[in-house]
């Protein structure tokens, strides 16, 4: 190293730093993919669990619901069960963090001289990459379901799938910078992933649910995540009147019904806060 | 600024003006609630220098480097590394150390390339110079053929090789290496400390390490001893050794008691012993031939002791250091291997 340059000279200018924070954050998301590519087997375990879903219950609960003029019970699932796929795959990524502090990766990334916030914002977004086309990989499903796809069609989803990666996956990364220890994952996955899941009109219709559960549906953020996701392919679908009251795809609120617009909105807010829960929760840690 | 490294820098041990300090530690304390882990330590460290913490389990090593490194901070006290006070400018800090921490790091589904590629990245490395720098570190290590295989694949003193090269990525002014060659096997070890050396002398990087070895302590310039969060004694090697007394040769004689007449005769420092004669003398091997001459009478058998740093840490700590290091190896060992085998 005799020829060795000197130690990488920062200028500290406002546009160097925020440079270097884009590239600090876009190395951290390309390696969320790369892990995401190698672990193959990971993604097919990912597929299976949805399509359990969809083929077990949709099929059974097809047979009790009936058809609604030509529509079934699994064209209704289909969209909530890619977005379960999507909440899975985002929540286990932001909380990858724990396996990278058992790990020791953890700690070369806290101590170098770059800011948390954009060590955060990199896994969020990795995370939410590898989620969104996890979600996205369900779509070999919907000829066999019989929903029909648009190239319009297909572009909403990622677009919708990527807003509630985001969203999921910050919220993944904010638990996981609270969390020491690998039970913790489990724990958190069993008292809060699958509430929300349940909680979030992805696998049955809310309306009918009681009071107190009601209220617990409108207060989990993947409850205004699921249904513009399932408005849109509906909206795709050749869906007789009879079938859209059978199957309601939006949220109601306060006896509103709310507008995909409004739904999207929210979902944006909820991702912002997580965002910020997760940037504050990398910050402190240690 | 002390710490930057010029690029035709040489370290010059004999070079007379003195050089700066690079590491400036006073009454640096750390308390975990009740317990004091770091008590008070003060010491000094040069430019290109490469300067050991020998201690026991406990004793604080890790506690100390992490403080130094701005990943804790201090109870008490002050340090500066590079320049920079540890706790007002950690990041200018930061930028200036190379790390490797008693527990690995490296991402083992990613290549040896990807992890230095991560590393280059959080340490703002110009893009277009990053490829020559990863060749450059690798071929430091003799990892070169490696480049391009996953780290799951690798031994633990290869994983543990390429976590110094990933340290010096950013050509720092100072290395800290936490017992970096815990459970590598002699050889990997040699190796290590060529690189190491190495690196001081092209580089002059300033080395502070922490170790459970003995004669891994040897190779540094000064060590120094900590125990129960207290600097005990800092010195030279050779300097440790000539604290706690002279060589000693121990005679087997026909006739022990004429020997030590005849050596005390002579002017030698002499003890009796109930198997022996025991002769405290300056240079131990060179002084076996008059010794033998002087205490006339046959020599049955010889034996040379010259003090060795397990002597002055026994001395010091009242504890030989592979006591203390057999309960220790086994977990962290345990520890490696299983981030390896992920
Ligand atoms: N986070 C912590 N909370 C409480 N006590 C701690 C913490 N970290 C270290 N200690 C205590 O401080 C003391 C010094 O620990 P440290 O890790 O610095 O020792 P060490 O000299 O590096 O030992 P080893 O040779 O085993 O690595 C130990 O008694 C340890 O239990
Ligand atoms: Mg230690």
């Amino acid at each position: 190293m005799s020829s060795a340059a000197p130690p990488a000279n920062i200028a500290d200018g406002p546009d160097t730093v925020l440079r270097e924070e884009v590239r600090t954050a876009g190395m951290v998301w390309l390696r969320e993919l790369i892990r995401f590519e190698r672990t193959r087997a990971r993604i097919l375990s990912g597929l299976v669990q949805p399509v359990l879903f969809l083929v077990v219950l949709g099929y059974g609960m097809s047979g009790l619901v009936g058809t609604t003029a030509g529509f079934d019970f699994k064209k209704f699932m289909f969209p909530g069960i890619m977005a379960m796929s999507v909440v899975t795959t985002a929540i286990f990524s932001g909380m990858s963090i724990v396996w990278d502090r058992e790990f020791g990766f953890l700690r070369e990334m806290l101590v170098a001289p770059t800011s948390r916030a954009s060590l955060a914002l990199g896994k969020t977004a990795g995370g939410a990459t590898v989620a969104a086309a996890q979600g996205t990989i369900m779509l070999i499903l919907a000829p066999l379901i019989g929903v029909h796809l648009t190239a319009l069609l297909v572009l909403e989803i990622i677009g919708l799938e990527l807003l509630m990666a985001i969203a999921l996956t910050a919220f993944g990364v904010f638990v996981a910078t609270h969390i020491q220890k690998m039970e913790g994952f489990q724990v958190v996955m069993q008292l809060l992933l699958f509430p929300m899941i349940f909680l979030s009109g992805a696998l049955f219709p809310l309306n009918g649910l009681p009071g107190w559960l009601g209220v617990l549906t409108h207060v989990n953020p993947l409850t205004y995540a699921v249904a513009p996701l399932r408005q849109v392919v509906f909206a795709a679908q050749d869906m007789p009147a009879a079938a859209r009251q059978r199957f309601p795809a939006s949220v109601e609120l306060f006896g509103h019904t709310l507008s995909i617009g409004t739904e999207i909105a929210i979902v944006v807010v909820f991702a912002g806060i997580f965002i910020a829960l997760a940037i504050r929760g990398f910050s402190r840690m240690e | 600024m002390a710490s930057t490294v010029s690029s035709d820098a040489r370290v010059d041990v004999a070079a007379s003006p003195p050089r700066p300090n690079v590491i400036e530690v006073r009454d640096l304390t750390r308390r975990f609630g009740e317990f004091t882990a770091v008590d008070g330590i003060s010491f000094d460290v040069r430019e290109g220098e490469v300067f050991a913490f020998l201690g026991p389990n406990g004793a604080g090593k890790s506690t100390t480097i992490n403080m130094l490194c701005t990943l804790a901070r201090p109870t008490s006290g002050h340090a500066s590394v590079a320049g920079f006070d540890v706790a007002a400018r950690p990041k200018a800090v930061r930028r200036h150390i190379g790390l490797v921490f008693q527990e690995p790091t490296l991402d083992d589904q990613l290549t040896a390339q990807e992890n230095l590629r991560f590393h280059a990245v959080l340490y703002r490395i110009p893009s277009d110079e990053v490829n020559e720098r990863v060749a450059r570190v690798l071929d430091l290590v003799d990892l070169s053929d490696r480049r391009y295989d996953r780290v799951s694949e690798f031994s633990g003193g290869m994983a543990r090789r390429l976590e110094i090269a990933r340290a010096l990525m950013h050509v720092p002014g100072v290395l800290f290496l936490d017992e970096p060659t815990i459970g590598l096997d002699p050889q990997t070890r040699a190796l290590m400390w060529e690189d190491v050396l190495r690196l001081r002398e092209e580089a002059n990087v300033t080395v502070f390490l922490t170790t459970h070895y003995m004669d891994e302590a040897e190779y540094a310039d000064r060590i120094a001893i900590i125990d129960h969060g207290a600097i005990v004694a800092i010195d030279t090697p050779q300097a440790l050794k000539a604290t706690i007394g002279a060589d000693t040769v121990d005679l087997q004689t026909t006739d022990d008691v004429a020997a030590v007449a005849a050596a005390r005769r002579n002017g030698y420092r002499v003890e009796a012993g109930a198997d022996g004669v025991r002769v405290f003398v300056e240079h131990g091997e060179t002084a076996v031939a008059p010794l033998i001459a002087a205490v006339g009478v046959p020599v049955l058998h010889v034996h040379v002791h010259q003090p060795t740093l397990d002597d002055v840490f026994l001395h010091y700590t009242g504890r030989e250091i592979r006591e203390s290091h057999a309960e220790a190896m086994s977990p962290r060992v345990r520890a490696f291997t299983r981030a390896r085998r992920r």
